[in-house]
């Protein structure tokens, strides 16, 4: 059986997608597997819709981008861009997203709207990981919850993320390190339940 | 050991391995990575390898050629419309030639994610006709730009290697190999080469139309163009670049059943172009930009329509590939689903909270409800965002520095007020001559530096202007009155409207400089640059 996943990290710029997707490549390059990982930069950084692709293989990787329909997971930090990626999502893909709305446009759309249309796909999970972050003592660590809600979907183990987050962590000491292995634990203890 | 780099990271280590001595470059959206990689790079430091930021992409192609001129190996590095400001030595420094090895790195911009247009740098290197390289993914990133080197110390000539977004910007695992010793000075031999008098520079070109065969052959050995059998000659594919990639995406490991050639050196090669169309019925042509390699190949009459790709209709002829239109292309069975739930807004770009270009487009609106005919001429940076809502303050945004001067000629042709607005950064890489213009004629416009001391959209470089706005403007020439200096704060919004519409009164040139740093300037640069905001300009 190959190893082989397509994850879509989506929000809006600034919201640290590109640390969910640092991650995910350093544990994935740490058991030596193939990674492809696109990512926006320039214009849309400045507030706008921005997305990164992530591969992972122990098999070649091809293109850079995931084709439509081949997403096993959206991860998003923002509820509407998780929406915008739809096209990718594999059927019986999972949907993950924090429910909390990032409202820098005029006429967001109601919640209950966006939240009902996400509830109509059967694989999702839609949690405030802003508030878990929060409640942990760290509510820049939103990220970091929805990775660890995803984890158990993603073929690296426990160990390799933990490690990854130290990794990256490192220079910021080690409350910070410690901070986020705690999310990332929170995310995990609490998809598990909702998906039990 | 293999690191994990982005497509312009891997570009940047393999300079350094090659033995680059000098990088020189203004930053654009996707290019600018490559730069401040080997500016963070601490071999680069230890290696005294010069990066630091030019003031427009013409000054560092000249530097560059320089240092190639001193027989050291330099890299020239812009976006594709930064190409267009370097023109001018691109196409001159083909017919000189090279002395040390000169590499010319362009990033184009299919679809536009960070772009006014999606210009194909490839007609420019044929332009030149100089050898283009373009590599698939991000090892080759590194192995063509350490080949680069050596093809161009080889030919004497600069050599481009183009890149494309979805390359610039996405990582993967690369192995890099040997580093290279740096040259050290060793003047031409020729010393007529760089002398490009009419006399010396006809014969110059003859020897470049006279090399065109050695870099065909060049081409047709080249590793970098592979050429792969396949037992459905239905179809023939020529794949460049990234396009090979989503090639290959469409068929489980890799096996694509047709003949594939991948073209990753040009001039094209021609002998299995050649080999392509002898045995295959049609040669579907995926090139992400414009259709460089379809046109060149297909038949003018479009009678016989052998050659499909972007012209045929078979590849939509705007924006970049993906392996989903490429698998449309192929015939197979898939749906694009463009369709997003209605719940999906637009979510465009936008300044950040507690920008001073906000402020200053309050001014702007505000004047604009004063005067009907108010016009305002936008440029390119961060303050391109007044052209969208909330804003909708800037009525034209085309390329670097044309605010000043479209708002000269609409002047000359009655309109009133004609406003330009622009960046520190912008100002200085091409608004600078544009004022000159318009302090000569005493033409009617007011100029707006908005300046944050930053090259800010591509992620708050060092600008050239900071500190020195003021007395550029009056180096100028710019009359000490008609010179003002405010704080785009909401608390001055007042005072600020009254000083904008006094400028605008006077029948001549006037500058303002609306001056509050970047909110995404480091707390420390922003304490530095308090010792020469706010100063008084007499």
């Amino acid at each position: 059986m190959y190893t082989k996943i397509n994850i879509i990290l989506a929000g809006v710029g600034g919201q640290g997608i590109l640390t969910i997707a640092a991650i995910l490549d350093t544990a994935a390059l740490d058991n030596n597997l193939n990674i492809k990982q696109s990512e926006v930069h320039g214009m849309s950084q400045r507030g706008g819709a921005v997305q990164s692709h992530v591969r992972i293989s122990d098999q070649p990787i091809y293109s850079d981008l995931i084709p439509q329909g081949k997403a096993d997971i959206i991860i998003s930090v923002e509820p509407m861009e998780l929406l915008r990626y739809l096209p990718f999502l594999k059927k019986d893909g999972y949907l993950i997203t924090d429910s909390n709305p990032f409202e820098n446009i005029k006429n967001y759309p109601e919640l209950e709207t966006l939240y009902n249309e996400i509830k109509s796909h059967k694989n999702h999970i839609l949690i405030d990981a802003m508030k878990i972050a929060k409640d942990l003592g760290n509510s820049k660590a939103t990220n970091i919850v929805l990775l660890g809600a995803a984890s158990s979907l993603i073929p690296l183990s426990d160990e390799s993320f933990q490690k990854a987050i130290a990794t990256l962590f490192e220079r910021k000491g080690e409350r910070i390190v410690a901070k986020n292995l705690e999310a990332f634990l929170k995310g995990k203890e609490i998809a598990a339940e909702l998906v039990s | 050991m293999k690191k994990l780099l982005l497509g312009n990271e891997a570009l940047a280590q393999g300079a350094i391995d090659a033995g680059l001595s000098g990088v020189y470059a203004y930053p654009g959206t996707p290019s600018t990575e490559i730069t401040e990689y080997i500016q963070k790079s601490k071999i680069a430091q230890e290696l005294n390898i010069h990066a630091s930021w030019s003031v427009n992409e013409k000054t560092a192609m000249e530097a560059a050629l320089g240092m190639s001129y001193a027989g050291k190996k330099s890299m020239v590095v812009m976006k594709h419309v930064g190409l267009n400001v370097a023109a001018d030595v691109f196409m001159n420094m083909s017919v000189s030639g090279i002395n040390g090895g000169l590499v010319v790195v362009v990033a184009d911009d299919p679809s536009m994610h960070s772009s006014q247009n999606e210009q194909d740098s490839r007609y420019y290197g044929k332009f030149a006709m100089i050898p283009i390289l373009e590599p698939s993914n991000q090892q080759e990133c590194y192995d063509i730009t350490k080949y680069a080197f050596e093809l161009s110390e080889n030919l004497g000539l600069p050599v481009l290697i183009r890149l494309v977004t979805r390359l610039s910007h996405s990582r993967a695992g690369v192995v890099t190999g040997q580093r290279i010793a740096q040259n050290t000075v060793n003047l031409p031999k020729i010393e007529t080469q760089f002398q490009l008098i009419p006399i010396h520079a006809r014969d110059r070109y003859k020897h470049l139309v006279d090399i065109q065969p050695d870099m065909l052959e060049i081409s047709e050995n080249s590793d970098f163009n592979k050429f792969h059998e396949g037992t459905n000659k239905t179809i023939g594919i020529i794949a460049s670049g990234i396009a090979y990639n989503y090639l290959m995406e469409n068929f489980e490991d890799g096996n694509c059943p047709y003949p594939v050639l991948k073209i990753s050196q040009y001039p094209l090669p021609k002998e299995p172009i050649k080999e392509l169309f002898d045995t295959c019925e049609k040669i579907l042509v995926l090139e992400d930009g414009y259709p460089f390699i379809e046109e060149a190949i297909s038949d003018f009459l479009g009678e016989n329509r052998k050659v499909i790709g972007r012209l045929s209709g078979d590849i939509p002829r705007v924006g970049e590939l993906n392996p989903d239109n490429i698998a449309n292309a192929l015939g197979f069975d898939i749906v694009i689903n463009d369709n997003l739930p209605k719940v999906v807004l637009g979510r465009p770009p936008q300044l950040c909270v507690g920008c001073g270009h906000n402020d200053l487009f309050n001014a702007i609106n505000v004047l604009k409800n004063e005067s009907a005919t108010q016009q305002v001429f936008g440029d390119i940076g961060c303050s391109a965002l007044g052209v969208l809502s909330p804003y909708e303050s800037i009525n034209t945004l085309i390329e670097m520095g044309s605010s000043i001067t479209m708002a000269i000629g609409a002047s000359n042709a009655g309109i009133h007020p004609a406003i330009a607005v622009i960046g520190d950064s912008t100002f200085t890489h091409s608004g600078m001559t544009g004022l000159l213009d318009a302090i000569i004629e005493k033409t009617s416009i007011t100029v707006i530096i908005s300046d944050n001391s930053a090259i800010a959209m591509t992620g708050a470089q060092d600008s050239a202007a900071s500190g020195r706005l003021i007395s550029i403007c009056k180096g100028l020439g710019i009359e000490e009155d008609h010179l003002k200096v405010i704080t785009p704060l909401h608390k001055n919004l007042q005072e600020n409207i009254d000083i904008i519409r006094d400028e605008i009164n006077y029948k001549g040139v006037s500058v303002v400089i609306a001056q509050r740093p970047c909110v995404q300037l480091p707390k420390e640069k922003k304490d530095k640059l308090k010792e020469y905001t706010n100063v008084s300009i007499n």
